[in-house]
């Protein structure tokens, strides 16, 4: 596969050195760990993200004023370690806990979990939000089961709002807890993305073909079909997504339209003009919109469309100012 | 009576059995990659080997007095390094394995079953699976049952390492015929079946080449 790379064993120490030379007056790296840390402390919850790398801006994208004050992050698409989690937990404690925001993946529950541990032995208190808003990744009732993805956008935003208003560790869990449980997302994948180093591609799949469903990973989807138009695609999708949570009339909802990786502006705006066509006729309200690569998969082609439906007290969060190199909300 | 290999082994002789185990899994990363690029996203192998690389450097360097510090340092090389799901759940069965166990300088057939049987119990703890659920415990599980026999029987180190390897290969075939509960391959439902778990395949290795070094050891003593 071509890539841009010096090594694949590398891509990942240089991806942070590369972060750290354009934002390290904001930004710094962990001695002997993958964690990135927001270098401006506050008295409050820490929040640490986190993952496998491969997926950027998330999650290193993601720290910053008014969102996580840290990320642990792995190789490529796997999950960080312990120890990294352990590191990056002690460097944004300020003795009032750290929240743990990240997507529902067996390896990353696994190393998070341990890390928890760790802190936890160490005198550091966490509590766990896992985002699991990828509606095709297992039906309603195995809800536990569902992979985060684009929608660890909206949770992450949130938390970190709520953080700031200097909430207690239970107040902010809380709230992030409500964030994700009304975040739904589903996406559609056109063609793969590969892992540095890699000959083959995560999957395969026909040059007229789509699928519906499919992981960031590459997991299997749930329909194969071919390519239709913008419109149809678009319809397909929040058919899956309206009837889940579900969003109904009177809803008000921020949009995310996600690329994968290298589906261009122009076609997720396409994509977007029928999001805000069908949810008007539907009459749900539109307070936000957000098109952008958030959560990527390599050179992956498709997009995502993530519904979050606010109510007043997470609209009050959504509302203030974040910012970081990779995503900005100048606060309403 | 001087101890015999096949009765029991020293700190030094378990470190120089699993650096040889560390091996032999290293030699195996284009299988375990073959093998879980089929169901998994293809890391299993390169997991495995950046875990008993580092793992081995750590032990060619120390000298160990006690068989506690030899497990705990390879489950430590693997939850600091590899990452995934593996690293966190290979290292436990290691450290898990003498994490409540007195310090002991040397391992007969019963100590060794029980290093391996609380590895068990803490990687159920720690990944929530249970036989059957396509993981690791698949091969585990049975090879700690077969070395609970071999303790009963009171047969030897290398006998009893002989049929756990057995017991593991024959949990490995069985993983072919199971849904999987965990990870990336979850997602495949009943296109799983027919292919066998990776971890589970690593740790036939882990006893197979147990066995090996032991009857390989064995054998130099007599030449």
């Amino acid at each position: 596969m071509k890539k841009i790379m010096n090594n694949p064993d590398h891509v990942v120490k240089e991806m942070v050195e590369g972060f750290i030379a354009a934002f390290g007056t904001d930004y710094e790296k962990l001695t002997n760990v993958n964690g990135i840390v927001f270098k401006e402390r506050k008295d409050k919850v820490g929040v640490l993200i986190g993952g496998g790398s491969g997926h950027e801006p998330l999650f290193l994208g993601f720290v910053g004023l008014g969102l996580a004050d840290g990320a642990a992050i792995g190789n490529v698409f796997a999950a960080p370690t312990p120890n990294t989690i352990v590191e990056t937990t002690k460097a944004i404690d300020s003795g009032k806990g750290v929240l743990y925001v990240y997507g529902n993946y067996a390896g990353d529950t696994l190393n998070f979990d341990m890390g928890a541990e760790i802190a936890e032995n160490e005198g550091i208190q966490t509590t766990t939000v896992l985002v699991r808003d990828d509606v095709a990744s297992a039906p309603l009732d195995r809800i536990h089961d569902r992979r985060g993805i684009a929608g660890d956008v909206f949770v992450i935003k949130v938390a970190g709002a709520a953080a700031d208003a200097d909430l207690s560790l239970k107040e902010v869990a809380r709230i992030a807890q409500k964030a994700s449980d009304n975040t739904r997302s589903i996406g559609v994948a056109l063609s793969p993305g590969s892992i540095p180093g890699s000959e083959k591609y995560t999957f395969t799949i026909e040059n007229d073909e789509i699928e519906f469903g499919m992981g960031i990973h590459g997991e299997p989807g749930i329909r194969r079909t071919k390519i239709m138009n913008a419109d149809e695609l678009t319809d397909y999708l929040l058919n899956y997504l309206l009837e889940d949570l579900p969003f109904k009339q009177g809803d008000e909802v921020c949009v995310l339209v996600n690329g994968l990786g290298s589906t261009t502006l122009m076609e997720l705006m396409i994509v977007n003009r029928r999001v805000a066509e069908v949810l008007r006729k539907k009459g749900i309200t539109v307070y936000d919109t957000d098109i952008n690569s958030y959560c990527t998969t390599q050179e992956m082609g498709g997009v995502s469309i993530t519904l979050f439906r606010l109510d007043e007290e997470l609209k009050g969060y959504y509302d203030q100012p974040a910012y970081s190199p990779f995503y900005m909300k100048k606060g309403r | 009576m001087e101890k015999t290999l096949l009765q029991s082994l020293t700190a030094e002789q378990i470190k120089e059995m699993f650096i040889y185990v560390g091996e032999t899994v290293m030699d195996n990363k284009p299988l375990l990659t073959e093998v879980d690029s089929a169901i998994g996203d293809g890391d299993h192998g390169i997991g495995m080997h950046v875990g008993f690389s580092n793992a081995n450097e750590q032990l060619r360097v120390e000298k160990y007095t006690d068989i506690n510090g030899v497990f705990k340092d390879i489950g430590k090389a693997m939850i600091t390094n590899m990452g995934g799901a593996s690293g966190v759940i290979f290292g436990t069965m290691f450290m898990g394995g003498v994490r409540k166990l007195e310090s002991v300088s040397s391992v007969d057939l019963a100590i060794l079953t029980t290093i391996f049987s609380n590895g068990l119990t803490a990687v159920k703890e720690r990944g929530k699976a249970d036989l059957g659920d396509k993981t690791m415990i698949d091969a585990l599980e049975p090879a700690v049952l077969s070395l609970q026999t071999s303790v009963a029987k009171d047969s030897h180190l290398l006998e009893a390492l002989k049929q756990a390897a057995e017991s593991a290969v024959v949990g490995v075939e069985n993983t072919k015929n199971y849904v999987a509960k965990f990870g990336r391959a979850k997602t495949m439902g009943e296109r799983a079946i027919g292919f066998q778990d990776a971890g589970a395949t690593t740790v036939s290795i882990i006893f197979k080449s147990m066995a090996e070094w032991l009857e390989k050891a064995e054998n130099r003593k007599h030449e």
